[in-house]
């Protein structure tokens, strides 16, 4: 694996060798490259630096997880704290948000949450890959969600989730109106969900770019501003990244309690 | 060349989209801060609505940042 982002880091830096003059393109770091290009039966299932840092941060996750229960105690340590704070932070956004019979749904969040909070803090690594700034990573999860709280609201309510679509105490008049609207507004949730997470990551990657261009471009007497800044918003980055983890799952525990209770 | 010009100008109009989600921010936080204000026990809880609410803002801000990226690959 320290092969394969030597390889990734090796890449980068012929490709930032290759424009001498200074040109900005904060766009660069967004380029996802084959490493090990596969192709099975015509699908192209390259590793590509966005799945090889998908998989540092799942190998991360479940590492500081490992870590910090290896030895679980009734009364925990520091480690151990921190992974229970997890833990209780989860279930008190399932318990809040469905409500008790959420709990069979806390394993699908729990991954959700901490698949994205890596994936979003990993992108902060200099040199590093950002899996959530692509949009066909978020928009596989945020289809995800929308799949599997439809299924859940047919599979638990039948066809009367249909009334779902239908807002009660309104005048016979209104529906033609107001059914289209909700049904629209039901079908724009996952690309809200995912078009949310992607452009978060992207924008502030971008920005940190720009910032480091002029870090880096401007004489010494002026770049400690924008270098300044890049301290700053590195800060905000990991704030963002973790509300926006939290959004997320918030979102998908609000999409599955509609599901499950309609409203 | 017109047609780059042209998605220039689009690009940068759809980033002063921004000028919205900073009136949505300020109220978002002047609110809050009014309401810890008047009730300073609720703060955990308004606390916790205000993220959510500032992201939802944020978010919308970003829209006009996606729709200046299509842009610039048609452009």
């Amino acid at each position: 694996m320290f092969a394969l982002t030597a390889t990734a880091a090796a890449t980068t830096a012929v490709h930032a060798a290759a424009s001498s003059a200074p040109k900005m393109d904060p766009l660069h770091h967004f380029q996802v490259i084959k490493i090990i290009p596969i192709s099975l039966f015509g699908i192209d299932l390259s590793i590509s630096n966005s799945v090889l840092w998908m998989w540092i941060a799942m190998a991360l996750a479940f590492f500081c997880f490992r870590f910090a229960l290896r030895q679980p105690s009734i009364v925990p340590g520091r480690a151990q704290s921190l992974a229970e704070a997890g833990f209780q932070f989860i279930d008190d956004i399932v318990n809040e948000t469905i409500g008790h019979d959420g709990k069979q749904f806390f394993p699908y969040i729990f991954t959700l949450f901490f698949t994205i909070l890596f994936c979003n803090l990993t992108g902060l690594i200099p040199g590093s890959f950002t899996a959530t700034s692509q949009i066909i990573v978020t928009g596989t999860f945020a289809m995800g969600v929308f799949i599997f709280s439809t299924l859940l609201g047919f599979y638990r309510h039948g066809a009367h989730f249909l009334h779902f679509f239908v807002p009660s105490g309104l005048p016979i008049a209104l529906l033609p109106l107001m059914v289209p609207i909700e049904i629209i507004s039901y079908l724009a949730r996952p690309v809200s969900l995912s078009v949310r997470l992607f452009a978060n990551m992207t924008a502030g990657h971008t920005l940190l770019a720009v910032l480091f261009f002029f870090t880096a471009t401007l004489p010494w007497f002026g770049a400690w501003l924008p270098f300044g800044f890049t301290v700053i918003f590195t800060g905000v980055e990991i704030f963002i990244g973790l509300i926006q983890a939290y959004i997320f799952t918030i979102l998908t525990c609000v999409y599955i309690n509609d599901a499950l209770h309609m409203h | 060349m017109e047609s780059l010009s042209a998605s220039l100008i689009g690009m940068g109009l759809a980033a002063a989209g921004f000028a919205g989600s900073g009136v949505g921010l300020g109220l978002v936080f002047g609110k809050t801060i009014e309401a810890i204000a008047r009730q300073p026990g609720a703060e955990s809880q308004v606390s916790k609505y205000l993220w959510i609410g500032a992201a939802f803002v944020e978010a919308i801000a970003l829209y006009g940042l996606v729709i200046a990226f299509i842009i610039m690959g048609k452009g």
